[in-house]
């Protein structure tokens, strides 16, 4: 099929295509998952998050074989043998409250993001397709959400509709979705002026299928560096208000009120503090050293050391 | 000109307080139908709930509430707690002074210091000290800031050393610079949670700039590198970055919240989360309003940082 | 190492002697990773002459100049060889690589001088420009006062023909026009009166007539001031009209070097001659990409065309000179009520404004069948407004587009089906009118999905089809863009628009981005596709080189008004409008 000339024209037109210095030429696409492992960040990230979420999904399930109590029963004995960790301020056994102590952390926080991810997502991406006054006028409501911090809004929140989970993680999910709406806006502002967009709509393609067909898959990769730092946050603020009561209330075992209840005795029976604190920092660790492998991996889409 | 942009943000700013002081007497309004029982607990009296509901103002309909509230704001009158009975005001006065200067204090240290470590790392990037300290960032920014607070008391004040006190110990009333050393641990945990983000925008920021054309053109024509990057490089990032410490700047009105529990530090912090508690809506709504005043001032200071460095604005003369 | 390609050399300047005041001698540049960019590159300038280094993408044109100054960009690290320089009025010279920063810092900008390729990006947006060519000044320590140097200042702008007062030296970069910039650059450059001048790329992106002002400012600049020039660059008209002698990069290597004419007229490399086969030229001597397109067999003589044939008539107007032989069989179509005896397409007094600013005005243009216009206009001339008016991207306009009679509506979304069909378009950047996400044979189907003809299996056999036409190969269907390099995305775009079996073609700046041999290829391809098809194409660009080589018709766009209008030869020949013969005397002529 080709001549000379055209052999040349194909070698040529393989080597690059516009920079000075030459990169490797047709660099295969390497799927993200792929890109995230190659790294040490994700590697580490993924083993460490996976590993917390494990223990705390399967703790309560372990619990009766692990300790034999429940997690609210009252030990007899203080620092009894087969209580590991010994007991807390009230006597009970501080593993078992440990294992039980997780789930609704892991639950709440997954469930804030994904509200968060949905609504701020959808709400960006619109405000940079359809423009114009629309743009406009998300852009000030944002703005007034940014206004207040996470925190303060879900304490006011709180204050008003009491300290319930559905509370928790709506609040929390809510306010993720202004700063989510940002990033995904000025992430569709970019592809927006693509010529595929213009290509789309010449075509006549519904505006609809336009926004999930083309310009979706194009800006997954903020928004999964997104969704990793949001999990993050998620965790950080439903900890929190865990640890300043307002979260799950006693006499439920919760590893950030596990925390407020122990801290007196930190300098005598550090267990009670320390179990829950290293393993919320290791969560919360694991999942931004994630979002920071995606935000990596996004970079290019071939592998990078 | 200059003054007109600058009168334009101010607007701007305005607006954005009267829609959050809307959004903040909104919440109130989704307050259970017997709101006043539901803060007192049902073994109020009814004198009580009657009084309450009147200083609550909650037999008056919703839009007249809100603007004697509004109109108590800007005359400083924040409106009566429903847990102690007195003004608000009151309540709120000498904890402002000690939150502020925790805040103060970390904002002092936290931006100059992240904003050093954030150009030395541009400078050293790809390098092994890049790295490590890319690593130690993205561990404390991961932790939220109980954590950090309880590694600090664990080091520092019971397990590891015990030089310095885990609690402020002061008694109310007493100024908390007299004892100085209780201020060293909450200002240190805010440090630490807030010093990572400036030093990641920065050091984004500053590599960015550093790859720019008109910094090579600089080195090409042969400046020396110090000048390179003072008076070349440093300006274009400070913009960016402007914005980003304002961003953390106002958090720290929010984060200042979890320390101040946490050490027990008598501030606003500490009134918020016993205002919650108590579900004192009125206090709540005077802090919020407070926080939401932070951020705007704030960012209106980012802004201006934001045109004084950039010539196209200036010059739009 | 790689082993060294053997430069075809046309004279002995190259040896040592007086006059080198550069000279580069086996230069080997490696990536941090240890590949090699330059494979031992081996020149020398001679001072008061300019040496033009000429290469496509991917050549390291640019890299062997930011050698010479000991520059290496992110990436990219010294290997071996040597640079090295004899500075005026020094008997001994320089090692450029053995030199420490501060040596090498006290090089830049006095002894070697750079002018980059865009000023907008080099020149510091946060510094006013006067302070910008004092600060060369002030780092190398020109002259014994202060004095001195502000003079100088005002005396080097005034060389490059701006003025030298102390307002205009206050002024923002962005306060000035792209030329004006560029001159600022080159004033920047000679302040220090240097020895070498290292040019990258300098005009490109500057419009025609600009260019030309720039190139004799720089020109002059180098003679007066004996200084020994290399400039880079992969336009081959530029450098006919600036350099005395060229040199000619390939993939790291130098493979021919000589005088200019000499190497332009009687190139000996084979890549050389190749390269001056592609270069398109006004005067249309010869038919570029000429070898590519004969020897394709036209595998199927594709026979699907919608030509519109009114009355039993077939297409009269022949313009191009090719076969009628294997032409398509004529599928009389008629968009709903076409009028007998009207124009394929027939643009009529559009106009259209942003504002006070009048983007379009009256534009009235005709094509028919097999017919190429080509639509001229540099930047700002509305040309891709208008493009993209007809193809019906663009809805604010006054003024009617028919296709066969029928007047189309303004936006695609509101048009039939058919008429969508008929008129197709390509996109200018092949990078950006391709999604990345998307494997190419997805994102051709997408017209057909769009029309809602045939099944899923028609639609696959007519991407693959489309595909083989313009030389890819079914192979392709699987590929993403990202995999593919500029000029075989242009070639998936261009198929892209060819799925649908369109009657007219708008083509928007389609070989811009791309080398000068891609460009070629990618001119040959449309020649055939409208002999094959009888393709009606409207070709728009700023590139006048190219008219004799793809264009029946030449419309002059200036300004949003056509101020020529007529056959190829015969407005470049004897052009009706100030701005046309302008144009004509101001490009570089190969």
């Amino acid at each position: 099929m080709s001549t000379d000339a055209n052999s040349l024209d194909d070698l040529k037109s393989a080597a690059t295509d516009a920079a000075e210095v030459p990169k490797e030429s047709a660099t295969t696409y390497v799927p993200f998952y792929k890109r995230v492992l190659a790294q040490k960040q994700g590697k580490i990230g993924l083993t460490i998050t996976v590993v917390i979420v494990v223990l705390a999904l399967c703790g309560p399930l372990l619990l009766p074989w692990a300790t034999g109590n429940t997690a609210t029963q009252f030990v007899t004995k203080p620092f009894s043998p087969y209580g590991l960790f010994g007991s807390d301020n009230l006597g009970r056994d501080v593993l078992s409250r440990f294992l039980a102590g997780g789930v609704t952390l892991i639950v709440y926080g997954v469930l804030a993001t994904a509200l968060g991810m949905i609504v701020g997502a959808l709400v960006g991406m619109l405000a940079a397709y359809i423009g114009g006054t629309f743009d406009a006028v998300i852009m000030r409501i944002n703005d007034v959400f940014l206004a207040i911090p996470q925190l303060v809004f879900a304490l006011l929140a709180i204050t008003v509709l009491g300290p319930q989970g559905w509370v928790l993680v709506t609040v929390i999910g809510l306010t993720h979705a202004p700063r989510i709406a940002r990033v995904a806006r000025s992430a569709t502002l970019g592809v927006i002026t693509e010529d595929y967009i213009k290509a789309a709509e010449m075509y006549a393609m519904p505006r609809w299928k336009v926004l999930i067909r083309e310009l979706l898959p194009n800006i997954t990769g903020p928004l999964s560096v997104e969704a990793g730092l949001r999990l993050t946050y998620s965790i950080g603020y439903i900890a929190s208000l865990s640890f300043l009561g307002l979260g799950l209330q006693p006499p439920a075992a919760d590893w950030g009120l596990m925390i407020n209840e122990n801290r007196i005795a930190l300098s005598i029976q550090p267990w009670g503090v320390l179990l829950p604190v290293v393993a919320i920092a290791l969560l919360t660790i694991g999942t931004n050293l994630l979002a920071d492998s995606f935000a990596r991996a996004t970079a290019s889409t071939s592998v990078e050391a | 000109m200059f003054g007109k942009v600058i009168g334009k943000r101010l607007l701007f700013s305005a607006f954005i307080l009267i829609a959050v002081s809307l959004l903040v007497f909104g919440a109130t309004l989704l307050l259970p139908g017997d709101a006043a029982r539901a803060i007192l607990g049902q073994q109020a009296t009814p004198e009580r709930i009657a009084a309450l509901n009147e200083q609550l103002g909650l037999d008056q309909p919703a839009w007249q509430r809100y603007f004697t509230w509004l109109g108590g704001l800007f005359v400083g009158d924040f409106g009566t707690s429903s847990a102690t009975g007195g003004s608000v005001g009151a309540l709120l006065g000498d904890r402002i002074g000690a939150s502020f200067i925790l805040m103060g204090l970390a904002a002092i240290i936290s931006v100059p210091l992240g904003i050093g470590l954030g150009v030395y790392q541009a400078l050293h990037r790809g390098k092994r000290r890049d790295q490590a300290m890319t690593g130690v960032s993205l561990v404390l920014a991961a932790m939220p800031e109980f954590v950090i607070g309880i590694g600090l008391i664990a080091i520092f004040a019971t397990s590891v050393f015990q030089i310095l006190p885990a609690v402020t110990l002061a008694p109310p009333g007493e100024p908390v610079w007299n004892r100085p050393e209780q201020l060293i641990l909450p200002t240190l945990t805010l440090i630490l949670v807030v010093t990572p983000y400036i030093v990641r925008m920065m050091r984004a920021t500053m590599i960015e700039v550093l790859d720019s054309g008109f910094v090579e053109m600089a080195r090409l024509k042969g400046v020396p590198e110090k000048r390179v990057i003072m008076r070349h490089a440093v300006p274009h990032a400070l913009g960016p970055v402007a914005q980003v410490v304002a961003i953390q700047l106002a958090w720290l009105a929010g984060g200042v919240v979890v320390v101040e529990f946490l050490f027990r530090y008598p501030g606003l912090g500490q009134a918020l989360i016993d205002a919650v508690t108590y579900r004192d809506v009125q206090v709540v709504q005077a802090i919020s309003m407070l926080v939401a005043a932070v951020y705007v001032v704030v960012n209106l200071a980012a802004d201006v940082v934001g045109i004084l460095t950039n010539p196209k604005l200036r010059s739009a003369a | 190492m790689s082993p060294k390609t053997e430069t075809v050399r046309h004279d002995d300047a190259n040896e040592p002697n007086e006059k080198i005041v550069l000279r580069v001698s086996d230069l080997r540049v490696l990536t941090n990773a240890g590949d090699e960019i330059l494979h031992g590159v081996d020149f020398a300038l001679s001072r008061g002459e300019i040496l033009g280094l000429v290469g496509e993408s991917g050549s390291g044109k640019t890299t062997a100049g930011l050698a010479c100054m000991g520059h290496f960009r992110e990436g990219l690290k010294f290997g071996s060889g040597s640079v090295s320089i004899w500075p005026r009025g020094d008997a001994t010279h320089l090692e450029v690589g053995d030199l420490d920063e501060v040596a090498l810092r006290d090089l830049r900008g006095s002894r070697i001088a750079y002018i980059p390729q865009d000023p907008a990006l080099s020149l510091n947006p946060a510094m006013r420009v006067g302070e910008q060519i004092r600060e060369v000044l002030d780092i190398h320590g020109f002259g014994a006062s202060e004095k001195e140097r502000t003079d100088r200042v005002a005396e080097v702008l005034v060389d490059v023909g701006l003025p030298g007062d102390r307002a205009y030296q206050r002024r923002w970069p962005h306060q000035l026009s792209g030329g004006q910039q560029q001159r600022i650059g080159i004033a920047m450059a000679f302040a220090m009166y240097p020895d070498v001048l290292i040019l990258d790329e300098p005009t490109t992106g500057l419009d025609v007539s600009t260019q030309s002002v720039v190139l004799d400012t720089i020109r002059q600049m180098t003679v007066a001031n004996n200084v020994a020039g290399l400039y880079i660059t992969h336009d081959l008209a530029v450098i006919k009209d600036i350099s005395d002698r060229v040199a000619v990069m390939l993939r790291g290597d130098l493979v021919e070097e000589g005088p200019v004419s000499a190497v332009l007229e009687r190139p000996q490399h084979e890549y050389t001659k190749m390269l001056m086969a592609a270069v398109p030229d006004l005067a249309g001597r010869k038919t570029i990409g000429d070898g590519a397109a004969e020897a394709k067999a036209v595998a199927e003589a594709v026979e699907k065309t919608h030509i519109l044939v009114s009355a039993g008539e077939k297409s009269g107007d022949s313009e191009t000179e090719r076969t009628d032989a294997d032409g398509a069989t004529a599928s009389a179509r008629d968009g709903g009520g076409g009028v007998a005896n009207a124009p394929l397409l027939e643009v009529k007094d559009v106009a259209l404004a942003y504002g006070k600013a009048q983007i379009l005005d009256g534009i009235n243009l005709v094509l028919e069948p097999g017919e190429c216009t080509m639509l001229l206009g540099e930047s700002g001339s509305g040309k891709t407004t208008l493009s993209q008016c007809v193809a019906g991207l663009n809805d604010d306009y006054q003024g009617s587009v028919k296709l066969r009679g029928t007047e189309l509506a303004r936006s695609t979304r509101k048009r039939t089906n058919e008429q969508r069909v008929g008129i197709q378009y390509v996109f200018q950047s092949p990078f950006s009118s391709l999604n990345p996400r998307r494997s190419i044979g997805q994102s051709l189907t997408v017209p057909l999905e769009m029309s809602g003809e045939g099944t899923a299996v028609s639609r696959k056999a007519a991407v693959e089809e489309a595909l083989d036409s313009v030389r890819l190969g079914r192979t392709f269907y699987h590929r993403r863009p990202g995999d593919l390099s500029g000029g075989e995305r242009q070639r998936a775009a261009i198929a892209r628009a060819l799925v649908n079996a369109p009657s007219v073609m708008v083509c928007d700046e389609i070989t811009s981005a791309l080398d000068v041999s891609v460009q070629a290829s990618i001119v040959a391809l449309l020649r055939s596709l409208r002999e094959e098809r009888q393709l009606a194409m409207l070709f728009v660009t700023h590139n006048i080189a190219l008219s004799r080589h793809i264009a029946d018709n030449l419309a002059v766009l200036n300004q949003g008004k056509i101020v020529d209008y007529g056959p190829t030869a015969q407005v470049l020949e004897d052009p009706t409008h100030e701005y046309t013969r302008a144009l004509i005397a101001d490009v570089p002529k190969f």
